[in-house]
């Protein structure tokens, strides 16, 4: 029989540590969607969403039950839009109503995929998409839409990253009176992985198959319990226990792809390695990097928890299964983390240190709060801050912060459910950057060797 | 297929009793069981078989957990597999 002692860890792990699997996304191709007549594409995304997303929800309820594990979020992503609006040519948000529609029919809780990759340049669609962005979120209840403006590879496109500033500021606007929900759902990315199954910034890359079953983990609490073990051990320690854990995790999201996969008759494609917290108390991140000895998330030292803490989460959760791939690491979304909330509240947590996380993290700025007075270029050189770190780094980085129009540093934004809420946070903007933001261009691919 | 019936709370009497029926009535095959009493506090976990099952996997789990919230015990039925690939390599 199982050993006595790991059935009543699982059962604890999901009771009282918040375990759970946060996503099963479809990644569904629209390539064979493309037409000339936009309507007549329309009618086939919907088609074709709806047709092979149909027993989505049902088989994550079922494993659900099977299993006794939480599975909180059923997602799509899909092909990039600009790539249909490319071959329709018109205003691709028939586009966006079209996926909200099918997403509402099937019952998930989130689709993404209204992005264009133009980290390069602009081609047929793309800047007509950026330019719709704004009316297509606020339009919609479940469209998430994001923008790749740069890659190691290819540098960084200052022309797209002047658009996408000022296109999160428009969304905000246009979605004021929810809370500016818009900008929420929008990403701007550098390096986009193809195959993310989370959200905001999923989409069905261009290099995947027709369709493609994604998971995404979860288990902060998990991985601070295990760390509340061992108060006094040394950080060779803490890595292998957060290791550890790391693996435990994971193989539970193995083991949901596998299953959802085969009832689905969909092949399965990666695991997302990535502790993603919410707002509920005991699923913070940042409560981890308290628990290995920072008094408050943010002071001197966070940076370096958060690299060990990323590091062995990847180290433990690779072994643990035969793909893995999207984004893979710690999210620090400060609106969706208790711990993040409560020290950028005191102060403790600034965006400059949250910049500095990001080096070493999986995602980037997310889910920041800043002043609804925040201009589209100072937005804009954020975007670029942030894409610099991760195309010298190689890495993945992205930005999501949220103009909290109408409200300054000290009031607090609201969007309930996994989004949270949290402080409108204080940015370094009292100078200028327009006119290096204006100047456009591309910054030019980073020397990949001479290393310093 | 196994499934693993763990039951958790304040010791009362005919706990094990309640449940080995519960799962006779839905065709599960109890193969094995384990539990101890810690200070008033119960804990048994038990292996079954669910090949035979009579009605679906999740009309066992929501009968069962009914069960528990009667009783006044926290009861979970979880498919043997999870268990396995969390904790074997």
């Amino acid at each position: 029989m199982i050993n006595t002692k790991d059935i009543l860890e699982t059962i604890n792990m999901i009771d009282n540590e918040n375990l759970d699997i946060r996503t099963i996304t479809m990644g569904i191709s629209l390539l064979s969607c493309a037409d000339s007549d936009a309507k007549r594409a329309a009618e086939k995304v919907y088609d074709k969403i709806t047709r092979s997303a149909e027993g989505l929800v049902a088989a994550g309820e079922r494993i659900e039950r099977t299993y006794g594990i939480p599975i909180i979020n059923k997602r799509i992503s899909v092909t990039p839009v600009s790539m249909l609006a490319a071959a329709s040519g018109g205003d691709p948000t028939v586009y966006a109503r079209t996926m909200d529609r099918a997403a509402k029919e099937l019952g998930v809780n989130f689709i993404g995929g209204y992005s264009a990759l133009v980290h390069k340049g602009f081609s047929a669609g793309d800047r007509e998409l950026i330019a719709s962005i704004p009316e297509a979120l606020s339009e919609t209840e479940f469209v998430c839409s994001s923008v790749n403006i740069g890659s190691t590879k290819s540098g960084i496109n200052m022309d797209a990253v002047a658009l996408m500033g000022e296109a999160v500021v428009r969304t905000a606007r246009l979605t004021a009176d929810r809370s500016c929900i818009g900008a929420a759902k929008l990403v701007v990315f550098m390096n986009a992985p193809e195959d993310n199954p989370f959200m905001a910034g999923a989409f069905h890359g261009p290099g995947e198959p027709d369709l493609v079953l994604n998971v995404g983990v979860s288990g902060p609490g998990v991985v601070r319990a295990a760390v509340a073990k061992h108060p006094d051990a040394d950080l060779s320690v803490i890595a292998d226990v957060i290791k550890k854990t790391a693996f435990k995790i994971t193989r539970m999201g193995q083991l949901v792809g596998t299953v959802a996969s085969d009832m689905l008759g969909v092949p399965f494609g990666i695991v997302d390695l990535s502790l993603a917290p919410t707002p509920a108390v005991g699923d913070s991140v940042a409560h981890i990097l308290e628990e290995m000895g920072l008094e408050t998330c943010g002071v001197p030292g966070t940076t370096a928890a958060l690299a060990l803490l990323n590091d062995a989460v990847k180290k433990g959760g690779v072994m643990a299964s035969s793909h893995v791939g999207g984004l893979s690491g710690a999210f620090i979304p400060v609106s969706e983390d208790a711990g993040m909330i409560d020290a950028a509240r005191d102060g403790t947590l600034t965006v400059e240190k949250l910049e500095a996380m990001t080096a070493v993290c999986s995602v980037g700025l997310d889910m920041i709060i800043i002043p609804g007075d925040t201009t589209a270029e100072t937005v804009s050189a954020i975007i670029a801050d942030e894409a610099a770190i991760g195309m010298v780094n190689s890495k993945t980085t992205a930005v999501r912060v949220i103009p909290a129009i109408g409200k300054n540093v000290g009031d607090e934004l609201e969007f309930g459910g996994l989004l949270g809420s949290g402080p409108v946070m204080k940015l370094n903007d009292a100078k200028s950057s327009a006119r290096f933001v204006r100047r456009g261009g591309r910054i030019p691919a980073p020397l990949q060797s001479l290393k310093n | 297929m196994k499934a693993v019936i763990t039951v958790i709370g304040r010791d009362t009497v005919g706990i094990l009793a309640k449940v080995s029926s519960a799962c006779a009535e839905k065709g599960a095959n109890i193969i094995d069981v384990t539990q101890s009493v810690m200070r008033d506090m119960f804990t048994m976990i038990m292996l079954v078989d669910i090949d035979g099952l009579t009605s679906d996997f999740s009309d066992l789990s929501s009968s069962l957990e009914a069960l528990g919230e009667e009783i006044g015990m926290k009861v979970h039925v979880m498919h043997e597999d999870i268990f396995n690939s969390m904790h074997r390599i």
